[in-house]
């Protein structure tokens, strides 16, 4: 639904985004990860028409970024919603719907059934005539996601939708983004979120200035380091130990009755090792296996490029 | 272009600007004030010394058509720093920009919302002007003055060119500021070569009749084709999102 290739901007002299490949498919939640500066938005404005790019290719829904024939029917086929809300707000939130339907060529009663729809899903339809400037941060940051989808696009930006929002609001946001998800929309989402990007993306790609890693999130968690194996025995010895450490699998170390392995993949791993143990007497109270965080691969990786 | 994308961004701006008292004042107040004052002028001006002579009247009156010229000037000053300046404070333009509209059809549609309410309160001031010194002066005159006059057709017809050439001035600013008030006192500046005019032909350097009007309607048509130029080379998409304050 997505791809790009060696997608450059440059401004001023100034490398904003640096060679980026990726591809998204349809259906699929996308997760842009990266510190502010990373060149997130500057992607998101290239792939919605908005700012040209300076090298590389990108295509959209099949139409290419860049050629002035195709933007403007990429931006009829996608839906941004912005780091700012971008409201009206002296206009009514039904109003501020029908306005962009409007633009999108919606007829009356297409633009009808999905302002309807929309403010009712996201619990807005009892202040469809109340102006916007009366609204709550997170009623705002509904409203501006209903703005990106009144005219049903296939693909939708979102730059930062959780931030600034309260927990709630922010929980709300994300449960709209799931059910979008359900929806089979492909959703395109720049955030430095952490741990909104493990729950709702399907893929991450961690952004800062040039890619510096893709994956799913628990691929990319594993691309830190191995994660461990620790087990605590009622009693630990150098029988067991030495047992371990024959099958082979990764480092063995022990801390008073802990043991701790680490192997490329524990989950495969681990069946051998308690046999080993077992075998060698030893008698299991827990089997926890511990691994990097998200988080530890985002800093990792962010780091990685400001040591370059 | 889809001039209906234009049309309904038009209609929004307008919907958005009447709620706001400046423009409402600017729009109302100002022709108001100065087709009801200029007729006082004449009926009530010089009493002590008989009042105003008919003789005196044609030359006087030339005098204050003028102003039908410098009130489109200087209208479109707040209306334009709401529908531009305004956008850019709601930060409402990027999601604007990801319509799907044309450059050209945002600007037209910008520009359209301020053109309609500043031309109609610059006719219905006009309007109200012509009828009221034709009441005013028709004793003294023998007859109406303003039916037909081509003076005040040359008048109604800069009028316009004068308000476009106010409107992409009004955006060249806009692009360049960040606040309403900014903009606005700015693009009010507009009304400053239109009162030039006015002092050079008080002072009697240039005389306002059928021939000059004429002439400086050329003059000011071939500006808004030059600020025309500049002010869609300022409205471009990634500026506006790049390089606008």
């Amino acid at each position: 639904m997505i791809e790009t290739e060696n997608l450059t901007k440059k401004f001023d002299g100034l490398t904003a985004v640096d060679g980026v490949t990726f591809s998204v498919e349809e259906g699929e939640v996308f997760g842009f990860l990266g510190p502010n500066g990373a060149g997130k938005t500057t992607t998101v404005r290239m792939l919605c028409c908005l700012i040209s790019k300076t090298s590389g290719t990108a295509k959209v829904a099949g139409y290419d970024v860049g050629n002035d024939a195709d933007s403007l029917k990429i931006r009829r086929l996608i839906g941004l919603v912005p780091d700012n809300v971008g409201l009206y707000e002296s206009l009514t939130a039904y109003d501020n719907l029908d306005f962009y339907g409007k633009l999108y060529d919606r007829t009356e009663s297409q633009r009808k059934e999905s302002i309807a729809a929309l403010l009712k899903m996201l619990e807005l339809w009892e202040k469809k005539d109340v102006p916007v400037a009366t609204f709550s941060k997170g009623m705002k940051q509904k409203l501006a996601i209903a703005l990106a989808l009144v005219h049903d696009p296939q693909i939708l930006f979102m730059d930062e939708p959780t931030a600034n929002l309260d927990p709630e609001a922010a929980k709300t946001v994300r449960d709209f983004i799931l059910e979008l998800k359900k929806q089979k929309k492909t959703i395109f989402l720049n955030t430095h979120n952490l741990d909104e990007a493990q729950r709702i993306c399907d893929r991450i790609a961690i952004l800062n200035t040039t890619l510096r890693a893709m994956g799913t999130p628990e691929e990319l968690e594993r691309s830190v380091r191995g994660r461990v194996t620790v087990i605590q025995l009622e009693q630990s010895n150098d029988v067991i130990l030495d047992a371990v450490k024959k099958l082979g699998l990764g480092d063995v170390s022990a801390e008073g009755n802990k043991l701790t392995i680490s192997t490329a993949d524990p989950e495969q791993a681990n069946a051998t090792i308690l046999d080993a143990v077992f075998r060698a007497g030893g008698r299991i109270q827990s089997v926890n296996v511990v691994g990097s965080t998200l988080e530890d691969a985002y800093l990792k990786l962010v780091r990685e490029r400001e040591k370059v | 272009m889809n001039l209906r994308h234009s049309w309904i961004i038009a209609l929004k701006d307008i919907r958005i600007f009447i709620r706001k008292r400046t423009v409402l004042y600017t729009l109302v107040l100002l022709p108001l004030l100065l087709s009801v004052l200029f007729p006082l002028v004449i009926e009530y001006g010089g009493k002590s010394s008989g009042g105003i002579t008919g003789a005196e009247i044609p030359p006087l009156l030339h005098s204050f058509e003028w102003f039908f010229v410098i009130i489109p000037a200087i209208i479109p000053a707040p209306i334009a720093s709401y529908s531009i300046v305004g956008e850019k404070l709601e930060k409402s333009l990027e999601r604007l920009l990801a319509t799907p509209t044309t450059d050209g059809e945002i600007l037209l549609g910008k520009s359209i919302a301020v053109f309609i309410p500043a031309i109609i309160a610059t006719y219905a001031g006009a309007t109200l002007y012509m009828a009221l010194v034709d009441a005013v002066t028709y004793n003294k005159l023998g007859g109406h003055l303003y039916y037909p006059n081509w003076d005040m057709g040359v008048i109604l017809l800069l009028a316009p060119l004068a308000l476009l050439l106010s409107i992409e001035l009004n955006i060249i600013t806009s692009s360049r500021v960040s606040d309403v008030r900014s903009a606005s006192q700015l693009g009010g500046l507009m009304f400053l070569p239109f009162i030039g005019i006015y002092l050079a032909s008080e002072i009697g350097v240039i005389t306002l009749d059928t021939n000059t009007l004429l002439i400086i309607a050329g003059v000011i048509a071939v500006l808004d084709l030059a600020m025309f130029r500049i002010s869609t080379s300022v409205f471009q998409r990634e500026q506006i999102l790049t390089k606008w304050k």
